[in-house]
C-alpha cells in the first residue's frame, strides 16, 4: 500500500470523485457521438461500395485487369497475276509502365543499346510520372525479340505496321502511300481508303503474377483485318512501260513523259506509267514533281492524235468516205483572221490519207462539214471533259468548251486537237473507240471478271475503215514508220502538239503516239506522251512511235498474243506457212 | 439428421474441391488457346514477311539484270521466232 505522506489515506470505494453528482446528458451525449460516428462510417462505406464504386472498383481492376488492343493489318494490294505491290508488315514497339519499371543502370544501358537511344533519356522517360510511356517505334521483329529476352520489368511490346512496296519507284503512281495511321495519301492507297484498311479490335483480360493472360473479361472485339486489292495491273507490261518510258525520256531530252496500257477487251489498266518518278519506300526529298500522276492528272492539248475523232464523225454522219478527195494545197487556209498550215504542205489527199499524212488543213475543212453541237457531243460521247471516276486523287475531266461559244477557228483548231485539252488516260480509252466495234467501255483499275457493258459511239462500219487508216499511218508514207512492230499489225496515230504557256503557244512541243495492236483484232491499247522533247526531234512520229513499238511489242508477247501478219525475212516466211497449212 | 448433415458437407467439400480443379483446367486450357493463337499470329506475320521477300526478289528489274547478264538471255530476233497456232485456243 501507498502511503503518501501529508495526505489522507483512503479506499477507492471511497474516493471522493465518485460522490460528485454528474449530469446525466453527459453520459447519453457520449453515446450519442458513438453512435453518429459509426452511423458516419457506415454511411461513407455505403457511399464507396455503393453509390460512387467506379473510382475503387477501377483501381482494384487495374491491378489485375487489362484492356488489350488486338491490331488488324492493312490490306495488301497485288497485281492481277497476285505479286504483291505493297504490303504491311508488323515492326515491334516497345513501351514502359515506369512505375514497374525498376531497373539497375546496368540493364538501362542495355536496352538503351538495342533501342538505339541515349541512356540518359531513356532513364530520363522510365521516370516519367505517366501511367505508359513509348520508348521507341517501328523497330524490326529481330530487336524486339532482343528486348523481349533481357526480361526487363515493366518493359513490353506492341505490334505495329510498316508499308513496304516491292515494286518501288516502277508501281509508285499507280499504287501511291500512305501516311501516319494507315491513311492512304496517293494512288489505289487512297482510292481504295476504305476497303484497304483494317479495324483494330480489342478485349479485356485478367493477367497474373507473371503477366500472362489468365482469363477474357467482358466481350472480345475481332480485329477485322483490311481487304486484299487485286489491281487490273499486270507487273511485266508495267515493268515494259516503266523502262521503255525512261529510256525515251532520257533519249529524248524530255521534261517528262507518261504511258498508259489498256486492254480493249475489258476496259482493265495494264500499266501506267510516269516520269519522274520517286520510291514510295523512302520519301525523303520528294517533289510536286516527282509525285505528279501525269497520266491522269495532267491535261495536255493532244495535237493531232484527235484528228481522227472528227474524221469519224464525218465518216459516220455520210459528209464525206474514206476516198473523198479534200484538196489540202497550198498547204494553208485562212479561217477570220488566223490561218491554218501543214507542216508539210500537201496536195489533193483522199480522207484516209490526211489521217495517214497528218494534215491540218485537210482535219479543218472536214470538221467544217460538221455543226459544233455534233462535235461536242462527240467529244463527249469519248469521254473527254468528263471525270472518269476511278477515284484517282486529282483526276481531271480536261477542257472541252461548251459549243455555243466555239468560232469557226476554234472548230477548226480543234478537230486536230488544239483548243481542247485531255489527259492520257482519257485520250487511251477514246482510242478503245476504234479498237472496239466503235463503242466505249469503261476502265479499272482492278480485275475485271464479266466484261461492263460498253455505250456506243460510232457504228462498225466507222470503226472498221478508222481502223485501216491509222494503219495506213504507220506504213511507208504515214508519219510514224517507227512504229512498226515486225510480225503484228499495228494501227496508231500520231500528236506533235505546241505547249500553251501564259495563254501562247511556246516553241515547246508535247509529242505523243497512240495506237492499239494487232490491228485484225485489237487486244492493247497503248498510249505514250513525251513531254518537251529537247533533242534533234520532237515529232510525235520519231519521239513517241518507237517507244510504243517496242512497249507494245514486249506487251503482245507478254500476254502471248499471236502475230497476225508474216515476220518480214523470207525464211519464217516459209517455215510459218509450212505450219499454217500442216495444221 | 446428423449423418444426413454430414453428408451434405461431404457433398459440398467435393463440389468445392471440383469447381477449384476444373477452374485450373480451364486456366491451363486457356493459356494452351492463348499460346497457339500467338504462334499463329507469328505464322502469320513470317507469312507476310515471306510474301515480301519473294516481291522483292522477284522484282522484274533483278530478273531482266539476272538474265540478260549472269544468263546471258537476250529477246529472239522476229525472225527467228516460230508462231505454232493451238487448235481451239485463242491467246
Amino acid at each position: 500500500m501507498i502511503n503518501f505522506k501529508g495526505a489522507r489515506a483512503h479506499k477507492f470505494a471511497e474516493s471522493p470523485l465518485l460522490k460528485l453528482r454528474l449530469p446525466a446528458w453527459r453520459s447519453r451525449m457520449i453515446g450519442m457521438l458513438i453512435l453518429g460516428g459509426f452511423a458516419i462510417l457506415i454511411g461513407r462505406s455505403f457511399y464507396l461500395q455503393v453509390l460512387h464504386n467506379e473510382f475503387l472498383q477501377e483501381k482494384g481492376e487495374s491491378r489485375y485487369r487489362r484492356d488489350l488492343e488486338i491490331s488488324a493489318s492493312r490490306g495488301r494490294i497485288a497485281d492481277r497475276h497476285g505479286d504483291v505491290l505493297a504490303i504491311s508488315t508488323p515492326m515491334k514497339s516497345v513501351w514502359a509502365i515506369p512505375a514497374e519499371a525498376r531497373l539497375t543502370p546496368e540493364q538501362t544501358k542495355q536496352l538503351a543499346a538495342l533501342l538505339e537511344m541515349d541512356a540518359k533519356e531513356l532513364a530520363r522517360r522510365l521516370a516519367s510520372d505517366k501511367s505508359f510511356v513509348f520508348l521507341q517505334r517501328q523497330l524490326p521483329p529481330e530487336i524486339g525479340d532482343k528486348v523481349a529476352a533481357l526480361k526487363l520489368p515493366g518493359i513490353g511490346q506492341d505490334r505495329e505496321y510498316r508499308r513496304y512496296y516491292p515494286a518501288g519507284e516502277m508501281t509508285a503512281h499507280m499504287v501511291g502511300f500512305t501516311g501516319v495511321d494507315d491513311k492512304g495519301l496517293e494512288g489505289v492507297e487512297l482510292a481504295f481508303q476504305s476497303q484497304l484498311l483494317g479495324h483494330p479490335g480489342s478485349r479485356s483480360v485478367i493477367k497474373d503474377r507473371r503477366g500472362q493472360i489468365v482469363e477474357d473479361v467482358g466481350s472480345i472485339k475481332p480485329p477485322q483485318d483490311g481487304k486484299d486489292i487485286r489491281l487490273a495491273l499486270d507487273s511485266k507490261i508495267q515493268y515494259l512501260a516503266y523502262t521503255h518510258l525512261k529510256q525515251a525520256v532520257a533519249d529524248n531530252k524530255a521534261k517528262a513523259g507518261g504511258a498508259v496500257v489498256i486492254d480493249v477487251k475489258t476496259g482493265e489498266i495494264l500499266a501506267l506509267a510516269n516520269w519522274p518518278t520517286y520510291n514510295p519506300n523512302n520519301r525523303e526529298r520528294l517533289s510536286g514533281a516527282q509525285l505528279r500522276n501525269r497520266a491522269v492528272t495532267d491535261t495536255f492539248e493532244p495535237g493531232s492524235t484527235l484528228k481522227p475523232f472528227s474524221v469519224a464523225l464525218a465518216l459516220e454522219d455520210g459528209k464525206v468516205r474514206f476516198d473523198s478527195i479534200i484538196d489540202c494545197a497550198p498547204g494553208r487556209l485562212t479561217i477570220g483572221t488566223a490561218t491554218i498550215s501543214d507542216a508539210h504542205p500537201h496536195g489533193p489527199l483522199t480522207v484516209a490519207q490526211v489521217i495517214q499524212k497528218s494534215s491540218n488543213v485537210g482535219a479543218a475543212k472536214i470538221a467544217a462539214t460538221l455543226t459544233p453541237q455534233q462535235m461536242w457531243e462527240m467529244f463527249d460521247a469519248v469521254g473527254f471533259g468528263q471525270i472518269s471516276r476511278l477515284g484517282f486523287p486529282g483526276e481531271v475531266g480536261g477542257r472541252v468548251r461548251p459549243w455555243k461559244s466555239w468560232r469557226p477557228i476554234e472548230q477548226a483548231t480543234m478537230s486536230y486537237g488544239h483548243g481542247i485539252s485531255v489527259s492520257l488516260l482519257q485520250l487511251a480509252r477514246a482510242y478503245t473507240v476504234f479498237a472496239r466495234e466503235g463503242d466505249l467501255i469503261p476502265l479499272s483499275l482492278t480485275r475485271v471478271d464479266a466484261t461492263p457493258p460498253s455505250t456506243p459511239v460510232f457504228s462498225q462500219q466507222t470503226a472498221r475503215e478508222m481502223r485501216a487508216m491509222l494503219e495506213m499511218a504507220v506504213q511507208p508514207g504515214g508519219t510514224a514508220p517507227r512504229a512498226q512492230i515486225p510480225g503484228y499489225r499495228v494501227a496508231g496515230k500520231t500528236g506533235t502538239a505546241y505547249k500553251l504557256e501564259g495563254g501562247q503557244y511556246a516553241k515547246k512541243y508535247v509529242a505523243s503516239f497512240v495506237g492499239f495492236a494487232p490491228a485484225s483484232d485489237p487486244r492493247l491499247v497503248v498510249a505514250i506522251m513525251i513531254d518537251e522533247p529537247g533533242g534533234l526531234q520532237h515529232y510525235g512520229g520519231d519521239v513517241a512511235g518507237p517507244t510504243f513499238a517496242s512497249l507494245m511489242g514486249g506487251a503482245l508477247r507478254t500476254l502471248g498474243i499471236p502475230p497476225d501478219t508474216p515476220f518480214p525475212t523470207p525464211k519464217n516466211l516459209t517455215v510459218a506457212r509450212a505450219e499454217r497449212e500442216a495444221l | 439428421m446428423v449423418r444426413f448433415n454430414l453428408l451434405l458437407l461431404i457433398a459440398v467439400v467435393v463440389c468445392a474441391l471440383g469447381v477449384v480443379t476444373s477452374q485450373h483446367k480451364a486456366r491451363r486450357l486457356f493459356q494452351a488457346l492463348e499460346h497457339e493463337q500467338e504462334r499463329a499470329r507469328q505464322l502469320d506475320v513470317e507469312y507476310g514477311q515471306l510474301q515480301l521477300e519473294l516481291s522483292t526478289w522477284a522484282t522484274s528489274p533483278r530478273i531482266e539484270k539476272i538474265a540478260r547478264e549472269k544468263l546471258k538471255m537476250r529477246t529472239p530476233e522476229p525472225g527467228k521466232t516460230l508462231t505454232i497456232p493451238a487448235a481451239g485456243v485463242t491467246q
